[in-house]
């Protein structure tokens, strides 16, 4: 039981705590630092506005810094030195990493995951979403499409494993394959091929949230366009490939990008499905091999996928710079 | 036209279809394993979920009491009922080898003789062979036994003999005296046992609940306090003139896509140094900072799009920052924190890698998703029952919450992606 009495006072000192920081800290600024009664007045009530978005911004800005920019430099700097951390080896790790087979394998099955999962799921997501549009029960199919979401990737893992069972009692794959007098298989030790079987967990998965994203982008596609291409005969492949498509472009490239880069941070799938085995692994599974054994060769791996992420995220900042 | 009218509907029953095969894709997983998680361990073993609510073929191996043995002719004789030791009413076979525990059925004997064989090279062997024939017409035997060895007739010699009734009557005959209580194999069909048989044992055997509580202990406040924080610096970023701001917008999106893998090694070398250790403070903390991003920039969208009237007459009417923040946008922003709050439910509830990384690695403290893959999947591997039960507590909470607050997570994504 103690943990939750743990968890109600964190509750209560967390909120209490940034609810008194908040008010404390404008309080302190309105009428000690900078009072709006004395001669000064105007001074000071500018002197303020100019503090107060910092005192705002404090809390977020700290624990940002502490908990995603200082990991980025520290995590460099710690994958510089050996198991220990007491000696500084320079890139030693690294040329290990390069130097070893299940490294390669790793970084080979992550490209195959950037370039099949986003593809996948974005592909299914705008079929789904341009198909249900119509439908009388549209919202009900994307509502079950979309449910997965909810669940946490090693419940998924877990409902996918029984799917791909070997014993055509449990697993529906052979069950199907055992009817057609096939022996079965278990998909998840077929060279190369397991990869997708995988993969798919996570399409399934994220299907849902492109779906419910480009459907939005497919309703905001001004009438006129559709109907002036059905008045010249289009049909409806070419007013959905030739017309629609073109015009939800930027959202198609966001959904792609926000599922690539959630690609590369799933360790969980491999975690629960394989363990990495039978040549599935993947770097966020294969950095946790080394995580609490040797960190120097863990923070080295996460090094190499910001190294990956790096140039989509200057990207995005670019974009986001531009609307701004 | 009516060529294109009834293409139209040509079209729309393709689509109706193509949906329908869609759903079904997706949600028959989680079907199958939602129904495994009522059934009957033995019974998931004997057929396939799509067949749960159809009656299930089951064995049993009954060792019958030994009482009432008598002689008849040169054969000892063993007779009594099976009753009570099979579930369901009718037996559909028996068998004396558990290799085919089902080799007869009611009506018919299942016997074992010894014969002589002649092998491929002319050599005389004897072996043992296991006939079934219908009670009434007497024994006959086969040409050959099971490697294709021809059977020489009239070598036969009686070995033993089973034959059960569909009410579970059984004769069984013996060369010699029956001193030990034989093994009857029954199998019987066994109508669908539906029960929640398995969640009583995940949560009172596995220490489940524990797992349950712990992912409630971590989930509540790593949703709460990260919202109000982000909620004053989103404010910040969305209402208030200050040199950088347009910087700090693009770092919090930056910031977004960095990888969660980065910060383990240093931040838990952190929390070991300033003494949080491994521990549930350490995980707040953590999902505090990694969820920041996401929120910030989630409020901030939607703050901007708040109406600048509002805000701004309520400061000529003399209100400070503070009151416009706490009195105006946080009320108005309640869709923008719904939807947030429920990302990052679902985001610590389902965690596992920080969960891994920054709680103690003792059964005590493991949250649901943990115990699930490091344990569950371990020592009740083949268990599917179980496996299966454990799964949907752990998925019943997000899954309510998805569907009660469907609205504001769609609300959400839509706030984050599409500009």
């Amino acid at each position: 039981m103690s943990p939750i009495i743990q968890g109600i006072l964190t509750i209560i000192i967390g909120v209490g705590g940034c609810i008194t920081y908040f008010y404390a800290s404008n309080w302190v600024l309105d009428h000690l630092i900078f009072p709006a009664r004395t001669d000064d007045r105007g001074r000071n009530i500018n002197r303020a506005t100019m503090v107060r978005p910092w005192l705002f911004l404090f809390p977020a800005i700290f624990a940002l810094g502490l908990y995603l920019v200082y990991p980025v430099v520290g995590s460099f700097y710690r994958s510089l030195f050996n198991r220990s951390g007491e000696e500084f080896i320079g890139l030693g790790n690294y040329y290990y990493l390069f130097a070893e087979d299940g490294f390669r394998v790793a970084v080979f099955n992550n490209f195959l995951w950037i370039l099949f999962v986003p593809a996948a799921a974005t592909f299914f997501g705008l079929i789904i979403a341009e198909l249900t549009d119509k439908l009388s029960w549209g919202n009900l199919a994307k509502s079950l499409i979309f449910m997965p979401m909810a669940i946490s990737f090693v419940g998924a893992s877990l409902i996918w494993k029984f799917v791909y069972a070997n014993d055509p009692d449990i697993g529906i794959i052979n069950a199907v394959r055992d009817s057609m007098g096939l022996s079965p298989i278990d998909v998840l030790q077929i060279p190369f091929w397991n990869n997708f079987f995988i993969m798919f967990i996570m399409v399934w998965m994220q299907t849902g949230f492109a779906m419910v994203i480009l459907s939005a982008a497919l309703r905001g596609i001004p009438e006129e366009t559709v109907e002036a291409s059905i008045l010249d005969g289009a049909n409806p492949f070419q007013i959905f490939f030739r017309i629609k498509v073109p015009q939800i472009r930027s959202t198609i490239i966001v959904v792609w990008t926000t599922i690539t880069f959630l690609t590369l941070k799933i360790f969980d799938i491999v975690y629960t499905m394989t363990g990495g085995n039978f040549d599935t692994e993947i770097l966020p599974s294969y950095m946790m091999d080394y995580m609490f054994r040797d960190d120097g060769r863990a923070t080295a791996v996460a090094f190499v996928i910001m190294l990956i992420v790096l140039p989509v995220m200057i990207w995005n900042i670019r974009q986001a710079q531009r609307e701004a | 036209m009516d060529n294109i009218a009834g293409k139209r509907s040509a079209l729309t029953i393709v689509t109706h279809l193509s949906v329908l095969l869609l759903v079904i894709i997706w949600l028959v997983p989680t079907v199958g394993l939602f129904v495994s998680s009522f059934r009957d361990r033995e019974q998931i073993q004997e057929t396939g979920w799509w067949l749960a609510p159809f009656p299930v073929e089951q064995a049993y191996r009954v060792t019958p009491e030994l009482e009432g043995v008598t002689r008849e002719g040169d054969r000892w004789v063993l007779e009594g009922s099976l009753e009570g030791a099979y579930q369901g009413s009718a037996v559909a076979g028996f068998g004396i080898t558990s290799r085919d525990p089902g080799m007869g059925e009611p009506g018919e004997t299942v016997a074992r003789y010894s014969v002589d064989v002649e092998e491929e090279d002319g050599e005389i062997d004897d072996t043992r062979i296991e006939i079934t024939y219908p009670t009434e017409e007497g024994p006959s035997f086969p040409e050959s036994d099971e490697d294709g060895n021809r059977i020489i007739p009239d070598t036969e010699v009686f070995d033993r003999s089973l034959s059960v009734t569909e009410e579970g009557q059984f004769r069984w005959e013996d060369a010699d005296e029956i001193t030990r209580a034989p093994s009857i194999y029954v199998v019987a069909m066994s109508p669908p046992d539906f029960g929640l048989g398995n969640y009583r044992t995940i949560l009172s055997s596995d220490n489940m609940d524990r797992a349950f509580i712990n992912t409630l202990t971590v989930t509540i406040p790593a949703t709460v306090i990260p919202i109000l924080i982000a909620a004053f610096a989103a404010y910040a970023l969305a209402w208030m003139d200050f040199p950088g701001r347009s910087w700090l917008v693009a770092g919090v999106v930056g910031l977004l896509v960095v990888p969660l893998q980065l910060a383990l090694v240093p931040m838990l070398t952190l929390h070991n140094q300033i003494g949080v250790g491994q521990s549930f403070l350490g995980i707040w903390m953590a999902h505090t900072g990694f969820g920041l991003p996401l929120a910030v920039y989630l409020l901030r969208n939607y703050m901007v799009g708040l109406p600048r009237d509002i805000i701004e007459s309520a400061k000529v009417d003399g209100a400070t920052d503070f009151q416009v923040f706490t009195k105006i946008v946080l009320p108005l922003s309640f869709p923008a924190l719904a939807s947030f709050a429920i990302f990052q439910f679902l985001w610590t509830w389902n965690d596992l890698l920080v969960a891994k990384v920054f709680l103690p690695s003792n059964s005590e403290s493991w949250v649901m998703t943990v115990k699930i893959a490091d344990d569950l999947l371990g020592s009740r591997g083949g268990d599917w029952g179980i496996l299966a039960a454990a799964a949907f507590v752990s998925i019943a909470v997000p899954l309510g919450m998805f569907f009660a607050m469907q609205k504001y997570l769609v609300r959400g994504l839509l706030a984050g992606s599409v500009k």
